[in-house]
């Protein structure tokens, strides 16, 4: 579980986070949605630590993070993992060096318990033959799926995964989706995603927490989402008048 | 971990500008002979003077300096657009996340690299510059080997070898580190890219130039 209290960052004076609350529960595939610029980057680059908080606490399953030593940060740490929106895997490193790279840095397993652990990754995501490729090498949601790899190459109980679907066609986009979501329940791992692919929420959220400049204005699951009487939220699920006719006119005919 | 880092870097540093240097120390030490010969050309100073001049000149500005400048070129381009590359495709923030010191994982072994590799290079640079002096010298008839080496024996201290190993430290050092820094904190895509790669080569070069000097001033 992570609990995060009165959460506020401004840049250059401008105030980007406006005091966040929120609970993210272990098991669950936790939801922060909002338009570009409402500051969903921003909200879980502070709590993995890249950005520091102006305000706020940040607390792992009762541990705040803020102001800890560098020590028990870095233990911390390495219950997390992060799939980032460009899946920021390692250039100059095969697909297997990648997922072996947090296990040769944190643990002093040997080669033949790396490897084992890598190919079992790597089968976890359905990659088995992907190990020598490099990224260059594989599609863009093959390179997600090395990134969740990776991420979970370490016995992981936190997952932040960034716009998992950017750049991918709404297909490969469901496949990433439903990984994330096998993963976050057979290891009861906590995983917050940032996005605005409206196909996510309704297919894999069991959370969902709208963030509107840098506010939270709304929160509750996919079934509520829909009836909420919150402006702002509305014309951001129906930003299409397509989808809004389309559950108009089922409403009319329940 | 870092020591494979390290030999990757110094690897990538050396050999990948083993060419160039090569290349332009052979035609540097040619032309500074017949330069020098050409300037010198009195009945009275004997040809073993040649010998002196380009053997000083090339271990105390030629090689040093202008090995700096090529690599700031080569190696400070190549850190700078390697580290803001990370930077912009967010693998330096996976690091971070992971809870790596990003900056001890990939500057410290690109900085002791080049600090490594790069005065092996001038050292190689002023040898060959010497060297195709000397031999352009005897082919030319301007100066034969003998006489050539008898003024580089003249001429060669101790004193100056350091004072050029000095240079290519401290160029070293400058390089590597303008170059990591600019990459490191490299932002806005591929053209912050470009941009912080840019300004990697121009700074080492002034800071070269200018360093060449203080050196020059303080020492000699
Ligand atoms: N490092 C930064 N410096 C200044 N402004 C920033 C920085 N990071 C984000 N912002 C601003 O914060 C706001 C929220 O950004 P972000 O969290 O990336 O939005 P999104 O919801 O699209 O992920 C944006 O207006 C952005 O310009
Ligand atoms: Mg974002």
């Amino acid at each position: 579980m992570i609990e995060v209290t009165g959460l506020r960052k401004s840049f250059e004076g401008r105030e980007v986070l406006k005091g966040i609350d929120a609970v993210f529960e272990p098991g669950k595939i936790n939801m922060i949605i909002g338009a570009s610029g409402s500051g969903k980057t921003v909200t879980i680059k502070c709590m993995v630590g890249l950005i520091e908080p102006d305000h706020g606490d940040i607390r792992y399953s009762g541990r705040t993070v803020l102001g800890l030593h560098i020590k028990e940060k870095k233990k911390i740490r390495q219950e997390i993992g992060m799939l980032f929106q460009s899946a920021a895997l390692f250039d100059s490193m095969t697909v297997a060096e990648n997922v072996a790279f947090p296990l040769r840095m944190f643990t002093k397993q040997s080669e033949a318990e790396i490897r084992e652990r890598v190919a079992f990754c790597l089968h976890r995501v359905e990659l088995d033959h992907a190990g020598p490729k490099y990224p260059a090498e594989i599609s863009g949601g093959m390179q997600k799926r090395v990134g969740i790899a990776r991420a979970i190459a370490l016995d992981i109980k936190y997952l932040y995964c960034d716009e998992p679907n950017s750049g991918l066609d709404p297909v490969t986009s469901l496949v990433i989706d439903h990984l994330i979501k096998e993963i976050t329940e057979e290891y009861n791992i906590t995983t917050i995603i940032n996005t605005h692919d409206m196909n996510s929420i309704f297919e894999v959220g069991d959370h969902i927490m709208y963030l509107y400049q840098g506010q939270k204005l709304w929160e509750g699951s996919p079934t509520e989402i829909v009836e909420s009487d919150i402006p702002e939220l509305q014309d951001f699920i129906f930003a299409s008048p397509f989808i809004r006719n389309a559950y108009q006119h089922k409403l009319k005919r329940k | 971990m870092y020591l494979k880092e390290l030999f990757k870097e110094m690897n990538k540093i050396g050999i990948g500008s083993l060419g160039i240097v090569i290349l332009i120390s052979v035609f540097l030490g040619m032309v500074t002979t017949l330069q020098t010969a050409y300037q010198l050309i009195v009945a009275w100073i004997p040809p073993s003077v040649i010998g002196e001049i380009v053997t000083e000149t090339s271990m105390l500005e030629l090689a040093p300096t202008i090995t700096g400048l090529v690599l700031a070129g080569r190696v400070g381009s190549s850190l700078a657009s390697e580290l803001g590359t990370m930077r912009v495709k967010e693998q330096i923030d996976a690091l971070d996340v992971m809870g790596v010191n990003s900056a001890a994982f990939l500057v410290f072994p690109k900085i002791l690299g080049s600090i490594i590799v790069i005065p092996m290079l001038v050292v190689i640079a002023t040898f060959l510059m010497i060297m195709s002096g000397a031999f352009i010298g005897n082919n030319t008839g301007i100066v034969p080997y003998n006489e050539f080496v008898e003024g580089a024996l003249d001429i060669f201290k101790v004193k100056v070898f350091v004072l050029s190993l000095t240079k290519a430290y401290t160029f070293a050092f400058m390089i590597s580190s303008i170059s990591c820094y600019q990459g490191y904190y490299s932002s806005g895509g591929a053209t912050g890219v470009g941009r912080s790669s840019t300004k990697a080569v121009v700074w080492s070069c002034v800071l070269i130039l200018f360093s060449d000097y203080i050196i020059a001033q303080l020492f000699l």
